[in-house]
């Protein structure tokens, strides 16, 4: 029991820290993609690593744990590519170390196209 | 073909009622199938969800195989990740590139996004037809064909068992 | 022995909490504070399941997954506004 209970404490911390550099990177990308690629997604494994630290402290709580961690799975890559295509269609710009644009190049050629039906 | 996707989302609500209540009551269980019937049928008159979906054992195996894939996945791009954000340079190399999918059923192409958006380094961003827009913190190659090698086909192949 | 890490992990989260908090005063631009905004939600959303088991109280954890739940559907909301065009 003593055991189980300091395992689930350090699995706990290591998902502190997780999370603790998923902020540092929101802090330090250059632009918008960069800031959701670091952040959201570090922090949902330190999230998930946290959740089943204490599961592991808790062992009767580990349903609705589970429940938590599933329902995070499922939710959050969902809001963040939501996000990124929110803002790529809202025009905010990439930051100057990328290296190609395909979706840019794609949406200009599908408005050329229907431009070119139109006249 | 309706009958199937009834009982499949009947299960997953009955499965999220007793993780929520975490008893084995009779009241418990009569409200949590009365309640999962009437949601499945108002949910699924014409769903198409769980149209591509196979229920034989081996589905089951390559599911939890799966499972498997994608935390190793998970945890060893997070590591990758975490090493950018701490080296003091930040060798990043961002850009969106164009990949190609042949899965076809629309809850397969679901978990095949949100997997390549939950492995840090990639970011799914719309999917237009058979294309997947993806933006990659440290782009390989902005060639159709090998970041698809790169991108996907660690997760299709399994996916393509599960599903049709 | 537990109750220092317990103490050294909420010290994290609460760094991660200013660091986007940071973020979410200066960022440039809507996107940058919405992003910030979900990272704030989920690091607190651990601290709740830490208070939960610091405190000993399983209701809690309910108090958390409505709170993730609501987070979800505000940043989908934020995310739809912008798309359509400000």
């Amino acid at each position: 029991m003593e055991t189980l209970e300091i395992i689930g404490a350090f699995i706990l911390l290591s998902g502190s820290i997780f999370i603790f550099l998923g902020s540092l990177g929101l802090v330090r990308m250059p632009d918008v993609y960069n800031r959701i690629q670091a952040g959201t997604k570090a922090s949902t494994l330190g999230t998930l690593l946290s959740l089943t630290g204490i599961a592991l402290m808790t062992p009767s709580w580990w349903s609705r744990l589970l429940l938590l961690a599933i329902f995070i799975i499922i939710t959050n890559p969902v809001s963040s590519h939501v996000l990124a295509r929110a803002s790529h269609k809202a025009g905010i710009k990439l930051s100057k170390r990328t290296v190609s644009d395909k979706y840019k190049a794609y949406n200009q050629a599908k408005e050329e196209a229907e431009h070119g039906n139109e006249s | 073909m309706k009958l199937k996707s009834f009982i499949v989302s009947f299960i997953i609500l009955m499965i999220v009622w007793l993780l929520l209540t975490s008893s084995f009551d009779l009241a418990y269980l009569i409200t949590g199938a009365v309640v999962s019937a009437i949601l499945s049928l108002l949910l699924c008159k014409r769903c198409t969800i769980f149209k591509g979906m196979k229920l034989n054992p081996m589905a089951l195996v390559y599911t939890i195989i799966y499972l498997f894939v994608f935390i190793f996945e998970l945890i060893k791009s997070n590591l990758d990740v975490a090493r950018r954000v701490l080296s003091p340079s930040l060798p990043i190399n961002p850009g969106i590139v164009e990949v190609k999918t042949t899965l076809k059923s629309p809850m397969a192409r679901m978990i095949l996004t949100n997997s390549i958006t939950l492995t840090p380094g990639t970011l799914t961003i719309d999917m237009v037809d058979d294309s997947i827009f993806i933006h990659w913190i440290d782009v390989k190659s902005t060639d159709k064909t090998e970041a698809t090698e790169k991108i996907v086909k660690r997760f299709e192949n399994i996916i393509s068992k599960i599903y049709d | 022995m537990i109750n220092t890490i317990l103490i050294i992990s909420a010290g994290f989260i609460s760094l991660a909490l200013l660091f986007s908090l940071y973020r979410f005063i200066k960022g440039p631009s809507v996107s940058d504070r919405v992003v910030s905004f979900d990272i704030i939600t989920i690091s607190s959303l651990t601290l709740i399941a830490l208070i939960a088991y610091i405190s000993g109280r399983s209701i809690y954890i309910d108090v958390a997954l409505v709170y993730g739940l609501l987070s979800f559907i505000g940043v989908i909301i934020v995310a739809r506004y912008l798309e359509r065009g400000i």
